[in-house]
């Protein structure tokens, strides 16, 4: 099964995602330039996280009109596996692969430290060999993470169980003190309704050796390449 | 002919720099104020050969599939002849 990273410029976790994919999860991956246009080859793709187009006008918004997201919508049309991470889920929201918006932190500052994320549902590709309620830790690098959607929206993520992390504490209590940067029911990741495109504030990719804080990010790789498997 | 389009978070969002950018105001001494809300301002330059209604219309495009983000902001559009 193979695996693309998206490349926009000024994206910068793109070369720990293929790292990931090449090393822990042992699988071929390629980097995609965003004036590609042709997905064929590929089983799941990642869009990075970063800074693409330096967050010139909103984040995620200018790379949302890049040539590569008509194929990745396309993409997406076909319940292929698409995974935003950070930059890149600002970017599915952007480009309306996932509802509500990232806005700037609710304090305003750029929040850089590793936190603790509870997974609502395992009935994603995408964690579905974790366990729910299973407490996840991570790091999170971002200014606009604060998550904001109309109550139509969230009624749709609640009742479709689309809420897939919640920022919590050690013990997977979700309160306000663990909502890192503000967002609506500290929301840290969502799906779609199919399912198959995933966008999180947290980096798993980054949370993938013991020498960098945490493993912990391993598992959900390794749902993505158990739900691929499966489906192959 | 120029097209000024303002975008602005709709009522509904929090605007954490607004109110930031209040808190600094008041501590420098300035009174009675309500809030603030940080927005965007654009002037687009268009071409001359367009009519009022065309450069609306194109400039009204514009910015509700670029220039705004409609879950969040809302814009208004002025043309200058």
């Amino acid at each position: 099964m193979k695996f693309g990273v998206i490349v926009f410029p000024g994206s910068n976790c793109d070369h720990d995602a293929y790292h990931v994919i090449s090393k822990h999860v042992g699988q071929p991956v390629d980097f995609i330039w965003h004036r590609e246009t042709d997905l064929s080859a590929y089983d799941a793709l990642i869009i990075p996280g970063g800074f693409s187009y330096g967050d010139y006008l909103r984040a995620g918004a200018l790379a949302s009109f890049s040539p590569v997201m008509n194929s990745v919508r396309k993409f997406a049309a076909q319940d292929k596996l698409v995974l935003g991470i950070c930059n890149g889920f600002q970017i599915l929201c952007e480009a309306g692969l996932l509802p509500g918006a990232l806005i700037r932190n609710r304090e305003l500052h750029f929040v850089c430290e590793h936190v603790n994320v509870r997974v609502e549902t395992i009935d994603t590709p995408f964690t579905h060999e974790l366990t729910r309620r299973q407490v996840l830790k991570m790091p999170i690098a971002h200014a606009e993470g604060n998550y904001v959607c109309d109550d139509a929206t969230f009624e749709e993520l609640k009742s479709g169980e689309r809420i897939v992390f919640r920022y919590c504490d050690p013990q997977g209590n979700v309160t306000d003190e663990t909502n890192v940067n503000g967002s609506r029911d500290n929301i840290a990741g969502i799906c779609n309704a199919g399912r198959n495109v995933m966008g999180l504030m947290p980096h798993p990719e980054r949370a993938c050796e013991d020498a960098l804080g945490s493993s912990d990010g391993r598992a959900l790789f390794h749902s993505l390449v158990g739900a691929l498997a499966a489906a192959a | 002919m120029k097209a000024k389009v303002y975008v602005t978070l709709k009522p509904s969002v929090l605007d954490p720099q607004g109110k930031a950018i209040k808190h600094s105001v008041e501590l420098l001494g300035y009174q009675g104020i309500n809030d603030i809300r940080q927005g965007k301002y654009f002037e687009i330059a268009l071409n001359g050969g367009l009519t009022e209604d065309d450069a609306r219309a194109e400039a009204t495009r514009m910015a509700r599939e670029v220039l705004s983000n409609p879950i969040i902001e809302d814009f208004r559009v002025e043309i200058e002849k």
